[in-house]
């Protein structure tokens, strides 16, 4: 992209799960601290290429994938990669809110803790920079010790968000986060994804048009496994280049 | 009436029926061990020693030497158990072997419990050279008890949701680490009530210590991990089949029967009480 840097560069990816091929060939440029809006029908793959990014697919057996995802250059599928250390730089977060069954504090502290974090002043500080960040700070700072499934669904998902970012990764994932939560929370959501654009890349699986064309600064339209049209949000949405996207956009299948 | 409702009433009934037949047989079960042994049950009876070979006094040590096997088959069972599930769980790839083993481990379950014992006498008193002791015993009923706390601590680890663990990878953290902070904790009441329940079931058994661990008689409590011990239901089959005095001896073994009985029940009840308690908690 023009005048962009590169995060994140998608080169002939394929995914096969089994027989079936589920990507073709997707090839992407991800530019850093930009939002970048993947959209497309349900099953066209938009969230088996976004899981492929950290690697999250190398849990499924069948799953075998082709092609490169270059993080600052270097493949994350290479083989020196322990694919552990990449989802420490790579945060996501999931369609449905999936607080551990543990405190708030212990949620956002989890990830240092798995990182290695022992000092608890360094830990207390880190917790509430992130829930600040999240815009959950306000909502919780006195009951902090409290279950987070007592939390509302959007105060939740804002709870995953924080636990994402307190590890300060530098792309952060999220799969349909609004997806599964009321207007008013989902308002929250995107604000907050506006927000967080400043310090991390983030790739945003929607199937919400609105949504793509609310928080995202480039959007791309995936069909059937293919990438049919990337580009600038705005453009996409007023001057798409190609008839599927028109379509897919005013509604016409999808 | 039509001949619908004639059905619908026959079926109701026999259902009824049944349930009443099982409550009743329950019923009476209990109120006969009750009954007969209550009379002799005494504080005295919990706390002393049997004396004039069996046919006085009470059954301490037995209940001590229980209390022994129990947590013997414990420190057996539940760490083969819970990293036996974690691997069928967590790590185990979906193989024809895998599935054999898993097979297997359940078909264990079905295994009568003389067979067990049998095996203990083998192995551990003989092979291993652990003698009749409580080592031995505990073993036996720890191997014994496998397949259920397996087939529980399997149960718990899958009823914890997909999300979480796939929450904890998503942040760095490997599969060990997801299974130890997040899956287990998770997982625990399930697991602490199947084994509450695979602990029930041990302290009721007979056949597996007769030859491991239980002896009708001994000088003082167990002194070492490695001394036979008297236990509950071994000690009800002594009073029953060995000895001289069975007028006086048959009231006894239906004391100890209704110490056992109520013993077992007690853990139950708790398993129970637990379940509901984390039940409450998670919301998942």
């Amino acid at each position: 992209m023009l005048g962009e840097k590169t995060k994140l560069s998608i080169r002939n990816f394929s995914v096969f799960f089994g027989e079936k091929q589920i990507l073709y060939d997707v090839t992407l440029d991800i530019p850093e601290n930009r939002v970048t809006a993947i959209i497309g029908p349900s099953g066209c793959g938009k969230s088996t290429l976004l899981r492929s990014i950290n690697r999250m697919n190398d849990f499924y057996e069948n799953l075998r994938v082709q092609g490169e995802i270059l993080l600052d250059g270097k493949n994350v599928y290479g083989d020196s990669v322990d694919p552990v250390a990449l989802r420490r730089r790579i945060g996501m977060v999931f369609q449905r809110p999936n607080p551990f069954p543990k405190s708030i504090f212990e949620n956002v502290a989890y990830g240092l803790r798995v990182q290695g974090w022992k000092n608890r002043r360094a830990i207390q500080e880190r917790v509430e920079e992130s829930l600040k960040a999240a815009a959950l700070w306000d909502e919780v700072k006195d009951r902090l010790h409290a279950s987070a499934l007592e939390l509302s669904g959007g105060q939740q998902q804002r709870l995953c968000i924080a636990r994402a970012i307190a590890v300060e990764p530098e792309i952060l994932l999220m799969d349909e986060p609004a997806s599964a939560l009321d207007p008013i929370a989902t308002a929250r959501i995107e604000e907050l994804i506006k927000k967080l654009r400043e310090r991390y890349t983030i790739v945003l699986v929607t199937h919400n048009m609105q949504e793509a064309a609310r928080v995202s600064d480039y959007t791309a339209f995936l069909l059937m496994g293919r990438l049919i049209e990337f580009g600038p949000t705005a453009q996409i949405f007023t001057n798409p280049r190609r008839k599927e996207t028109e379509d897919y956009l005013t509604g016409r299948f999808g | 009436m039509e001949a619908r409702q004639v059905k619908e009433k026959f079926w109701f009934f026999l259902c009824g029926l049944a349930m009443v037949v099982i409550g009743l047989a329950l019923g009476v079960l209990v109120g006969f061990i009750a009954f007969k042994g209550g009379r002799v049950l005494s504080l005295e009876f919990l706390f002393s020693f049997p004396r004039h070979g069996m046919s006085e006094g009470g059954i301490f040590p037995a209940i001590v030497g229980t209390l022994y096997l129990v947590l013997g088959s414990i420190l057996v069972s539940l760490p083969l158990g819970v990293f036996s599930a974690v691997y069928l769980v967590e790590y185990a790839p979906a193989h024809p072997v895998v599935r054999a083993i898993r097979s297997a481990i359940h078909c264990l379950a079905g295994v009568p419990s003389v067979v067990f014992g049998l095996f203990g006498l083998s192995v551990f008193v003989k092979l291993f050279g652990f003698g009749v002791s409580i080592v031995s015993g505990s073993l036996t009923l720890g191997i014994m008890s496998l397949p259920v706390v397996i087939a529980s601590c399997e149960e718990a680890l899958r009823s914890v949701p997909h999300a979480f663990r796939e929450a904890s990878l998503a942040l760095g953290a490997d599969r060990w680490t997801t299974v130890r902070r997040v899956v287990l904790p998770a997982a625990f009441p399930g697991i602490l009530t199947g084994l509450i329940l695979a602990v029930g079931r041990v302290a009721g058994e007979t056949a597996p210590i007769m030859f491991t661990a239980a002896t009708f008689y001994a000088r003082g409590l167990p002194r070492s991990p490695f001394d036979r011990v008297l236990a509950l239901p071994y000690h009800i089959y002594g009073l029953m089949t060995e000895g001289t005095r069975p007028e006086k001896q048959i009231p006894l073994a239906y004391g100890t029967a209704l110490v056992l009985l109520i013993l077992v029940l007690l853990v139950n009840f708790s398993a129970i009480l637990l379940r509901r308690r984390f039940r409450m908690v998670r919301k998942w």
